[in-house]
């Protein structure tokens, strides 16, 4: 029996899609079949970030609309066996879809994956509603910004009261160096006015943005920080243990020094 | 013809101290005034004048107010050797105004969300931005204070909001809107507590609260009590 995440921010453009598309593939990695879905009717990007775009023949509206088949419209990664996706309609909008439909879709879908991922799109209208209401869990995205944690507090409110177990957060395009200057909030303090568990802090890292053009998430470059970043977030998603990475770089540029200095 | 007075306060003498017997048809102030004059009086002071006392007071059908209940402590308080022992009404209790009972909560409030509360709320937990806490009563928060939160909506102006972590977005008391400065220096955010003055709020450190609401220091409030 497969778990459902949704994956939300409820402010736009924090990562809540390469987020989805990394921890997916990372999942998928380790050795789980992974089902990715596509809720933002109307604005689809997730099968942009995974170089699927042209594969598309049919997508989540045509299966509740019942003109296809569940099957016929998950798209096989193309480098991964275990990771599929099931692309949002770009022709039809938000309303095409009712929770409902979308309840009993993750419901089918869950005796096939060990993990159904589902991208939300931004905002807390309909469109999030019915992202989140076939969910188990939920993953909330965050940049170190004000203005993302507030709507990503927002949105951990509304997540609560649709009983969904408490949200984990994520937070992405982490700078070290600007928290220094005080530029932008530390890990700390994003937790600490959200109070919810950390999964992870992605580091920010230009091959994110590359990777997502390339059609080939950031997971599969084994040079990046990001794609470590990730990796670290599906195993915790797993259950286990991992430090976190802002922490353990910190520790090794220490030991680094010390042993520079002759001290270890 | 001088009508024959019945008198407001009667005093019974038992094995277990003295009872008072209050007249429940008067004025509560007639019957103070009818008590000073027994207790305090010049003429009579030489009876007071002894061991230890119990004394139990039965107020008939009266229920008092706490400020009443004050005004006869501070008259027996005059009288070292008599100790109030209890207070009674026939079958009610005494106090008409119960001290105001406070409500804890627990959990976050967070942005978007309306905590709504009748009368003094203790919130242990967070109100982030965005958030907001409403209460007729005083609010008391056990975690930071960085939303909305607006006390005394009914018209009370007496009531304070206190947080531990003190930086809120807004602050509301009865109908006076304030915000903080733009710049909080880090010393700022510990422990404070925002009350009405002048019509205006202000917003001081939590061991000032005694001097400006004297009348909730426990030590005056003990010491008028015995």
């Amino acid at each position: 029996m497969g778990e459902s995440i949704v994956v939300t921010s409820g402010k736009g453009g924090v990562g809540k899609s390469t987020t989805s598309a990394n921890i997916g593939t990372a999942l998928a990695l380790i050795g789980k079949k992974v089902c990715l879905i596509d809720t933002d009717i109307g604005l689809r990007n997730l099968d942009v970030l995974m170089g699927l775009e042209n594969r598309i023949v049919y997508d989540i509206v045509d299966v509740i609309e019942e003109t296809c088949r569940v099957d016929q419209a998950l798209i096989r990664d193309k480098r991964c066996e275990e990771l599929y996706l099931l692309p949002a309609a770009q022709t039809k909008d938000k309303s095409a879809i009712t929770s409902n439909q979308l309840r009993r879709l993750i419901a089918e879908l869950r005796d096939q994956f060990d993990y159904i991922l589902i991208d939300c799109p931004a905002g807390i209208e309909s469109g999030f509603q019915h992202a989140i209401a076939g969910a188990d869990k939920a993953i909330v995205v965050t940049t170190p910004e004000h203005t993302a944690v507030r709507d990503a507090d927002r949105v951990i409110g509304l997540l609560e009261k649709e009983r969904i177990a408490t949200p984990k957060l994520v937070i992405n395009r982490f700078r070290k160096q600007l928290v220094k200057d005080g530029g932008i909030l530390d890990v700390e303090e994003v937790v600490s006015i959200l109070s919810v568990d950390l999964l992870g802090v992605i580091p920010d890292d230009e091959q994110v943005i590359r990777a997502g053009n390339a059609g080939e998430p950031a997971v599969w470059n084994s040079g990046s920080l990001a794609g470590k970043a990730y990796r670290n977030v599906a195993r915790r998603i797993m259950g286990e243990m991992v430090p976190l990475l802002v922490q353990e770089k910190e520790q090794n540029m220490l030991l680094k020094m010390k042993k520079w200095l002759g001290f270890a | 013809m001088a009508k024959v007075v019945k008198p407001s306060v009667l005093i019974k003498g038992t094995k277990d101290g003295l009872l008072f017997f209050f007249d429940d048809n008067l004025p509560f102030s007639v019957v103070l005034n009818e008590l000073k004059h027994k207790l305090l009086h010049e003429n009579s002071s030489h009876i007071w004048n002894g061991p230890d006392m119990r004394v139990q007071i039965k107020l008939g059908k009266r229920q008092i107010t706490r400020s009443e209940e004050l005004a006869l402590r501070e008259i027996f308080s005059a009288r070292k050797n008599l100790h109030i022992h209890m207070l009674e009404s026939d079958g009610v209790p005494y106090l008409l105004d119960p001290p105001r009972k406070m409500e804890m909560l627990t959990g976050t409030v967070r942005s978007g969300q309306v905590l709504f509360h009748q009368g003094d709320l203790l919130l242990l937990g967070d109100v982030n931005p965005g958030g907001c806490v409403q209460s007729t009563g005083n609010i008391f928060i056990l975690g930071a204070l960085r939303g909305l939160a607006h006390a005394g909506s009914d018209g009370d102006e007496s009531v304070i909001i206190a947080a531990s972590i003190f930086r809120p977005t807004q602050l509301r008391i009865y109908n006076i809107i304030s915000r903080p400065p733009d710049e909080w220096k880090e010393s700022e955010n510990k422990m404070r507590f925002a009350y009405i003055v002048k019509e205006q709020i202000a917003v001081d450190k939590m061991s000032h609260l005694s001097h400006i609401r004297p009348e909730m220091e426990w030590k005056e409030i003990s010491r008028k009590f015995g």
